[in-house]
């Protein structure tokens, strides 16, 4: 609904008084726009959406409690958990000393008896300090118990790069978490992804681990009322195509689905459709949606944040080859941070990370518009 | 116990009010709560504090600045200009002469025992009392499972299984800590505990259909050996890596004290387990967060082939408790009725005052570490002799029963040739009966299973169908 509005302006974040303006101005030619058009816009940051969703969550069931660093009376490291040490007491929100393989742990343990702990990292950098108890003690112990152990835990906090963090703060781990078999892998985009995704793994009865985006707390995206009620809940492996198109499939997660929506805009002025697809959902991958996007457009571009090798691309590019090779009329293109630890300097980790740039000239590539990169080399 | 003695005299001389907020008691969940105040708000008025024991949040937040708040440095001039002052943490006492606390305290921490070498209850001893009946079963749990090690290990030997782990010289650990906790407290092994599982009731079949990892193995053969569980017992499925449960004991006594269940968390772990971060972890947190749990120790002196001179240079891991803030207690391993009545007591504590234990026992691991370790390789033959004889400690307790008149030379070896042949019979069946049909492959992965999994679950199935001689035949489809 507001996603139309959304794509016609080609913005994925505008504050709120401009985008009324500017929806003002396409009221006339309206005539895609549905009805609820007719109530006042709600936006809502993504820091809204997942501290809502905490909020709801845990009202609706006194097992749900978050354990983190600062997320008590600090109010969260990126005040994500606002206002619940008050609302809930400390009983429900724990401050924890400075122990990622502990608490982490804990969660574990806790979540064995049958409490549905959301254990928040302060980055997803410092869970490697804790990785042994994500994997080893809670995405294998349904498995190794043979169903006797299930783990209903929720691992979550700032995913991937910020800005100016340097190597050891800013790394993506959506295709480490995602190799494991027994953990959920998911990165929501918008704040109405934030939402529905973080309520759906809290009720979840598997481990989740729910990668979110520093950059992207602060930004604010309209949320249909539908997404406001407490029982909303998106489904878990399920993409959404923010933008349909015709001439080439580009994937993305997190913040890079902002920038392949930039990208599909300018692409669509010089006659490139293409149709973006957020993943939301990286384990289980939403394979079904994106074989059949590109059925439909015949041509891939992946994009993602993290290191090229091993990573969710290389994936997607592999369901495509298993399921869709006859469809494709070019090789695939995948768009990735570069293959070096996260340099410090401004100009340097702009070059590192993909830009707006990179996912159209790739796109071009894949449409045969410019001159392929082996070529050029 | 003499230790924790001094700690409450001290407690009294800090202040009063402690003491008379402790009868305050008010609500259940405000003690369950522990109304303890730091020193520096006790001399607040009873009002204040009785505000305080009401109202969680209020008294969290407290605590959480009573260490903080500026005040006055009060002077006390003793033995020579002693001066008190507040930092966070508390008040602490200046002195003027550089001092280094010593690396260790000089003598070693005592050693809580009940039965000498022979079996007889110690002039002056204070012990829990047992009964007839939990007496013998106690007595003939560790002779089970002191014949179950020696037949499973044998078994092991033959290549009928392929790995196990032995708990000889711990039988007394394993069973009398057991008896002394009830079904409700969950515990979280290592892996030399099997004692535990066998008390609660776990049958000799079902430890078998474990170790040969067929289709009646509660693990549906997805586990090597001694890797038990078993959800209706209370005991959480063993786990590979290393002190990895300590932690996890932690979260689960956190959930008890959450619902306000009258049972504790009990978590086992040998020397060596005491070295990883998790150990240090659990402790600090289960301190910090008031949680009703025994952290037990099993200092057999050995992980694998180190030694604890070259695993810690502390005084075991007693020591340790005190350095977290916990009540602990280091007791004799292979006193079966020392070992009873310390996690007797430890259980009440922990409970009553919700807070956590450490109770530290010394024993020997007479066994090598696995199948997979020959132990003569690094430590005296003899020395392993030494203690599956001399310091046995199920000869040690079965002459304290005979001291009783429980038990006669008849019934102790008709028991030892009952669970022989029950056992050599329950590996029979276990060896023969079918392995886990392949869907159990593809099952609790996650609670439903993908659609990825049922893919390759299909594509297998006609891949056995098409070659089907290739498919071993003993193993179900």
């Amino acid at each position: 609904m507001w996603g139309i509005a959304r794509r016609k302006i080609g913005l994925g974040n505008f504050p709120s008084p401009i985008l009324g303006q500017v929806l003002q101005r396409i009221r006339p030619m309206g005539s895609a726009l549905p009805k609820s058009y007719s109530t006042a816009a709600k936006e809502m940051t993504v820091r809204e959406a997942l501290n809502s969703a905490l909020d709801e969550e845990m009202s609706a069931d006194p097992k749900v409690f978050l354990m983190g660093e600062e997320v008590g009376e600090y109010q969260g490291a990126y005040k994500i958990s606002k206002g619940l040490l008050e609302k809930y007491g400390p009983e429900r929100v724990l401050d924890t000393p400075i122990t990622e393989a502990g608490f982490a742990g804990i969660g574990v343990g806790a979540a064995y008896y049958g409490l549905r702990p959301v254990i928040e990292f302060m980055t997803f950098n410092f869970s490697m300090q804790a990785i042994d108890h994500i994997i080893n003690s809670a995405a294998k112990s349904n498995y190794m118990s043979a169903g006797q152990i299930s783990v209903p835990i929720v691992f979550r906090g700032p995913n991937g790069a910020a800005a100016g963090v340097g190597a050891q703060h800013s790394q993506c781990y959506a295709a480490w978490y995602a190799h494991v078999p027994g953990l959920k892998v998911l990165c929501p985009y918008s704040s109405e992804d934030a939402r529905g995704l973080l309520k759906a793994a809290i009720r979840d009865p598997d481990p989740v681990v729910f990668l979110e985006n520093e950059l992207l707390y602060g930004e604010s995206f309209p949320v249909s009322a539908e997404s406001l009620d407490s029982s909303f809940c998106l489904p878990i492996g399920k993409a959404k195509i923010e933008r349909e198109g015709k001439h080439v499939t580009i994937t993305a997660f997190s913040k890079m689905v902002g920038y392949a929506l930039q990208a599909a805009e300018i692409l669509s002025k010089e006659g490139i459709s293409a149709e973006v697809i957020n993943l939301r959902s990286i384990r289980p991958l939403d394979r079904g949606t994106i074989n059949a996007s590109v059925r439909k457009t015949n041509r891939l571009v992946t994009v993602e944040e993290g290191f090229p090798q091993h990573g969710v691309g290389a994936e997607i590019c592999m369901s495509v080859i298993e399921e869709s090779f006859e469809y494709l009329d070019a090789p695939v293109e995948r768009i990735a941070g570069a293959d070096v630890p996260m340099p410090y300097a401004a100009n340097l980790e702009r070059m590192a990370v993909p830009q707006v740039d990179d996912i159209i000239r790739a796109a071009k590539r894949v449409c045969y518009r410019s001159v392929p990169m082996a070529a050029a080399a | 116990m003499a230790i924790w003695i001094m700690r409450l005299r001290l407690a009294h001389h800090l202040g009063k009010k402690i003491a008379s907020l402790e009868a305050l008691k008010l609500s259940s969940w405000a003690s369950s709560l522990h109304p303890w105040i730091p020193a520096s708000l006790a001399s607040s008025d009873d009002r204040y504090a009785s505000k305080l024991v009401r109202n969680p949040v209020a008294r969290y937040a407290a605590r959480r600045f009573g260490s903080t708040k500026a005040q006055e440095s009060v002077s006390e001039v003793t033995n020579g200009s002693k001066q008190v002052m507040d930092f966070p943490g508390g008040k602490v006492m200046f002195i003027p002469e550089m001092r280094f606390l010593a690396e260790s305290p000089g003598e070693r921490i005592s050693c809580y025992r009940v039965l000498d070498d022979d079996g007889q209850t110690i002039s002056g001893s204070s012990f829990q009392e047992v009964s007839k009946e939990i007496a013998l079963k106690m007595y003939s749990d560790m002779v089970t499972l002191q014949i179950m090690d020696t037949i499973f290990y044998e078994a092991q030997r033959q290549g009928r299984i392929s790995f196990y782990l032995t708990s000889i010289g711990e039988e007394a650990i394993n069973v009398a800590s057991a008896a002394a906790l009830t079904i409700n407290d969950i515990v979280f092994p290592q892996y030399r505990e099997p004692g535990v599982l066998l008390w609660r009731g776990f049958t000799l079949q079902e430890f078998a259909n474990q170790c040969f990892g067929n289709k009646s193995d509660y693990g549906k053969g997805r586990q090597m050996p001694i890797h038990y569980g078993s959800n209706r017992l209370n005991y959480f499925t063993v786990s590979s890596p290393i002190a990895t449960q300590i932690p996890h004991a932690v979260g689960a006594a956190y959930s008890l004290k959450m619902d306000k269940k009258h049972a504790c968390a009990v978590t086992y772990f040998g020397d060596g387990g005491t070295s990883e971060g998790d150990f240090h972890a659990a402790l600090n947190f289960a301190a910090v967060m008031e949680v009703p749990i025994i952290f037990f120790c099993r200092n057999n002196g050995w992980a694998i082939s180190t030694p604890t001179t070259e695993q810690f240079r502390s005084d075991g891991a007693v020591i340790r408790g005190q350095a977290y803030g916990l009540r602990s207690i280091r007791v004799d391993g292979n006193d079966a009725l020392a070992v009873y009545s310390a996690v007797h007591a430890a259980r009440e504590m922990a409970i009553r005052e919700s807070r956590p234990i450490l109770v530290e026992a010394l024993t020997y691991r007479v066994g090598h570490h696995s199948t997979s370790d020959d132990s003569t390789k690094y430590r005296p033959v003899d020395e392993i002799e030494h203690w599956r004889t001399a310091r046995d400690p199920v000869s040690r307790y079965r002459k304290w029963i005979e001291r009783n008149g429980w038990l006669c030379d008849d019934a102790e070896s008709e028991l030892r040739s009952n669970v022989r042949k029950e056992l050599l019979h329950a590996i029979q069946v276990a060896e023969k009966m079918e392995k886990p049909p392949l869907a159990e492959l593809f099952t609790d992965v996650y609670d439903q299973v993908p659609s990825n999994l049922h893919e390759q679950e299909r594509l297998l199935r006609e891949t056995i169908k098409q070659h089907n001689g290739d498919y071993p035949p003993e193993v179900p489809v």
